[in-house]
């Protein structure tokens, strides 16, 4: 077994993800599955390759950089049109540290 | 006017001879989207007010007998995953149902100025992850040639609306396959351009080294035209790609005589459905129309799901964090203190698919498992893209399968997530390697559902592949 419940858990912590103990069981069985088949990168040698973080082509120098100008920004008013709760410019969200 | 068969050149046409205005024709499109939309669920939303006043803006130009652009007019619809000003966008999920983007991404704008009506946002599977359009919070899209069967995914709604004629041509986007093989499964042709050609500025990010905006249209003529437009550097996307665009439709000369294709043999050793007949067909017509065909080998191919699986769920891990309730429509009503809120808003808001790929993705990434996991399938990723830099160096294109199998029935292959994933293998490798890719209309199977072909070319080189599928597709595909 690749993985198991608690481990799950622990990572649904990681990943802020509220599951139920149904959801936590599936979760289990179905990474493992997967987890056994990711498991066949170790069969493929490696060792005298770079890793492969963007994708990489022959071309023209792409220039990545633009002048540094200002520029308007959205605006409050906005940012703020899809929060499910804001008041005075800011996000609102609960308590985080008790007074 | 059969608004269902149109093409771009044909909506030109008519706005050239007065046929028809761009009002007349909008509104006539929209009527008959809505009323064929109840078959397949393709549109989640209609942009009724903003494609009349499109419309409008091109009668008024052509009016003043000035040139209203090469999209002018035409009815085009939009995956969900996509960014509207002022249009709902949803992404397909429950966390998104009600949010109102305060931007237009930048293939919208450019197919906007280009004097494009968009009519409506498509349904896909949430945050484009899924392969049937069976994730969708809102529920499936069916198949418009099998009602009972799914379009494919995650880009099922725009694939669907094209194949069902309520869009002559529409946007969908690509991290692991989701245009070409809802476009295989829907008998349409589906473009996923080389990474940078297209701006993913105000594509929703699922997997930002993978994904891909493209085209998807009846022919690849208008497939081509589409990206013509969209295409090209842009300065709010730093990975677009300086390279100049050339002129596709110049490219489509019907003359293939000399080209020399691919065949990989990894993609074809267990192919042996109507899916496998229809692409030997398809080579024999090619070898018909003068290309030359030889065996190639991709030997890193039988890694490449295990690879994508690890990258993909590793970044979605990490951009799907922004939807914690604080910033994006959907919060939970039942928390009392922030990690809570943050938690319970997640585990209401996504469904099973996204929470699946999520844990994944940051299990790949949590202490002790970066090494394992995601630095080993970076390198293989290397080996992936090596296999194709090889094998351009002998050929001028890659001739594929798209799927493995023809459109499914809803809910067959919904409870079995890792064949769902398995079944990705001739299409993730594309994405992987970052080159362009497109699937174009091969022929049917005895139950007379459509199979795509694919074809696959070197960074940059769309026109070649343009130019393949444009004579392929001029011969009658693999079967007349």
């Amino acid at each position: 077994m690749k993985i198991t419940e608690d481990e799950v858990r622990y990572v649904a912590e990681l990943a802020n993800l509220k599951l139920s103990d149904s959801e936590v069981q599936k979760f289990q069985a179905d990474l493992d599955e997967i987890l056994v088949h990711i498991d066949r990168l170790n069969d493929i040698d490696t060792s005298q390759v770079e890793p492969m973080s963007q994708v990489l082509y022959d071309a023209e120098e792409t220039a990545t950089l633009r002048p540094d100008r200002e520029r308007p920004g959205l605006g409050t008013q906005l940012a703020l049109a899809n929060a499910p709760l804001a008041g005075a410019g800011y996000f609102k969200v609960p308590e985080v540290i008790k007074r | 006017m059969d608004i269902a068969s149109l093409t771009i050149d044909a909506v030109r046409e008519g706005l050239r001879a007065r046929t028809f205005t761009s009002t007349e024709l909008t509104i006539a499109a929209l009527q008959f989207a809505r009323e064929e939309n109840r078959k397949t669920n393709a549109y989640l939303t209609f942009s009724e007010e903003r494609a009349l006043s499109g419309a409008k803006r091109v009668d008024e130009t052509l009016a003043r007998g000035a040139d209203p652009g090469p999209l002018a007019g035409v009815p085009i619809a939009v995956k969900d995953v996509i960014v509207t000003k002022g249009l709902r966008t949803t992404c397909g999920s429950k966390l998104l149902a009600n949010y109102i983007p305060p931007y237009d991404a930048t293939a919208i704008e450019r197919l906007e100025a280009a004097g494009g009506i968009i009519l409506g946002k498509t349904n896909c599977d949430e945050f484009a992850m899924g392969s049937s359009t069976e994730n969708s919070a809102f529920g499936p899209v069916r198949n418009p040639h099998a009602p009972d069967r799914v379009p494919g995914g995650s880009s099922g709604g725009s694939a669907a609306a094209v194949a069902q004629g309520t869009a002559v041509v529409a946007l969908g986007s690509d991290t692991g396959g989701s245009i070409r093989q809802p476009a295989s499964f829907c008998g349409v042709v589906g473009v996923t351009p080389t990474y940078g050609r297209v701006s993913r500025y105000g594509l929703t990010a699922f997997a930002s080294s993978l994904d891909h905006i493209g085209p998807l249209g009846r022919s690849v003529r208008d497939a081509a035209l589409l990206l013509q437009v969209i295409a090209g550097r842009d300065r709010l996307d730093s990975t677009s790609a300086e390279a100049p665009v050339p002129d596709y439709i110049a490219h489509l000369d019907g003359n293939i005589k000399g080209l020399k294709l691919g065949l990989p043999r990894e993609y074809l050793k267990d192919l042996t459905s109507e899916t496998g007949d229809l692409i030997a067909r398809a080579v024999e017509k090619l070898k018909k129309l003068g290309c030359e065909v030889r065996d190639i080998s991709l030997p890193a191919t039988d890694y490449a799901v295990a690879c994508y699986y690890v990258i993909a769920t590793a970044e979605a891990s990490s951009n799907l964090a922004r939807y914690d309730g604080v910033r994006y429509t959907l919060r939970s009503a039942f928390s009392d203190s922030l990690s809570d809120m943050y938690r319970n808003t997640r585990g209401e808001g996504f469904g099973a698919e996204c929470k699946r790929r999520i844990m994944l993705g940051t299990y790949v990434l949590s202490s002790g498992y970066y090494d394992a996991y995601y630095l080993k399938a970076q390198k293989v990723r290397a080996l992936i893209t090596r296999d194709f830099t090889n094998a351009f160096a002998e050929v001028d294109a890659i001739v594929a399968p798209v799927s493995p199998f023809p459109a499914f029935k809803i809910g067959e292959k919904v409870n079995d997530p890792i064949a769902m994933y398995l079944s990705d293998i001739y299409t993730i490798t594309g994405d992987l390697a970052g080159i362009p890719c497109m699937s174009v209309p091969c022929g049917k199977t005895a139950e007379g559902l459509p199979v795509g072909m694919q074809i696959l070319a070197k960074h940059f080189d769309e026109a070649k592949m343009f130019r393949l599928a444009d004579a392929f597709e001029r011969a009658g595909g693999a079967c007349s």
